[in-house]
């Protein structure tokens, strides 16, 4: 049941990003432009996700166990270093210039988009960049999230 | 400098609802298996060679095998709202680049930290999502405003 519910939580996920229009790159600009002719979607999207989630993280930092009594795993970190920023800056910076971030950029490569595999590869390099070249040449210890 | 709402492309009620959705799979997620939905370090596990067959694999495979399904699920009930990605692919790769450097380099992206961060009210991810907006917002003036 549990891997049901696993499959069933990626499934509403990913069709939440659809039906609120993320995976729709202009509106993720759109968003961005404050300048121009602004679209809210974005704040509202997080607005109704973070108003939904707010009470099951409630429920689980209360009981510190899941449904199935099992344990919760939460990132333990709880300093502020430059990592957190300079990433999270260029993090959004990537995001600003094509309009995906890794969730809707999966979902639209489902639909089979070209654009949006060359993002997903252009993702992964980057990624593996982190993980591999750059810790290993400045030894940073495993961080999760 | 007025802010003007563009209401052509900004539906609220859809807005509203696909985030409720995220919201009750980030739940889902947390209440029946204690982890966290940030889709960057659930796929950056995943492509890890080292971690494929590992016991930790499963989990994450199943809900991005769920994220993904919703673009083949989607189209049986609604006509998929197809956009055209109007962005060059030079900048796609260095786009691509930067979210998968900076997600791993900041430990999270707009799912782990923008939403189940914020939602259980973490400094960090206060900080981390105010940070990759001011670099959107920048980003986005410099790209559509300048030059």
């Amino acid at each position: 049941m549990k891997n049901t519910i696993t499959f069933l939580a990626g499934l509403i996920f990913g069709l939440g990003l659809i039906v609120s229009g993320m995976t729709n790159s202009a509106n993720i600009i759109g968003f961005l432009d404050i300048a121009g002719h602004w679209n809210p979607s974005l704040a509202l999207v997080m607005a109704g996700g973070i108003g939904i989630a707010f009470f099951a993280f409630r429920y689980t930092e209360n009981k510190k166990l899941t449904l199935c009594n099992e344990p919760v795993h939460l990132p333990a970190t709880r300093q502020l270093n430059k990592e957190l920023i300079i990433g999270s800056l260029l993090f959004g910076t990537g995001w600003a210039l094509a309009g995906f971030c890794p969730g809707p950029a999966l979902v639209v490569l489902g639909t089979g988009n070209k654009q949006a595999g060359l993002f997903v590869l252009a993702m992964l390099i980057g990624m593996h960049g982190h993980d591999i070249f750059y810790k290993r040449l400045f030894n940073k210890a495993q961080e999760g999230n | 400098m007025p802010i003007t709402i563009d209401w052509l492309h900004f539906n609220p009620e859809n807005a509203l609802l696909g985030g409720v959705m995220l919201g009750l799979g980030a739940s889902l997620l947390l209440l029946f298996n204690g982890k966290i939905a940030g889709i960057s370090g659930i796929f950056a596990y995943l492509i890890k060679p080292k971690n494929i067959f590992s016991a930790d694999a499963a989990w994450r495979a199943l809900f991005l095998i769920g994220l993904i399904s919703a673009a083949v699920i989607y189209p049986l009930f609604s006509a998929f709202p197809t956009a055209p990605i109007a962005t060059s692919n030079g900048t796609l790769i260095v786009a691509g680049l930067l979210v998968g450097f900076g997600s791993r380099m900041g430990s999270g992206c707009t799912s782990g930290h923008g939403i189940c961060g914020l939602s259980r009210l973490s400094l960090r991810s206060l900080v981390a999502t105010i940070s990759f907006m001011t670099a959107g917002f920048v980003t986005t003036y410099f790209v559509l405003h300048t030059g």
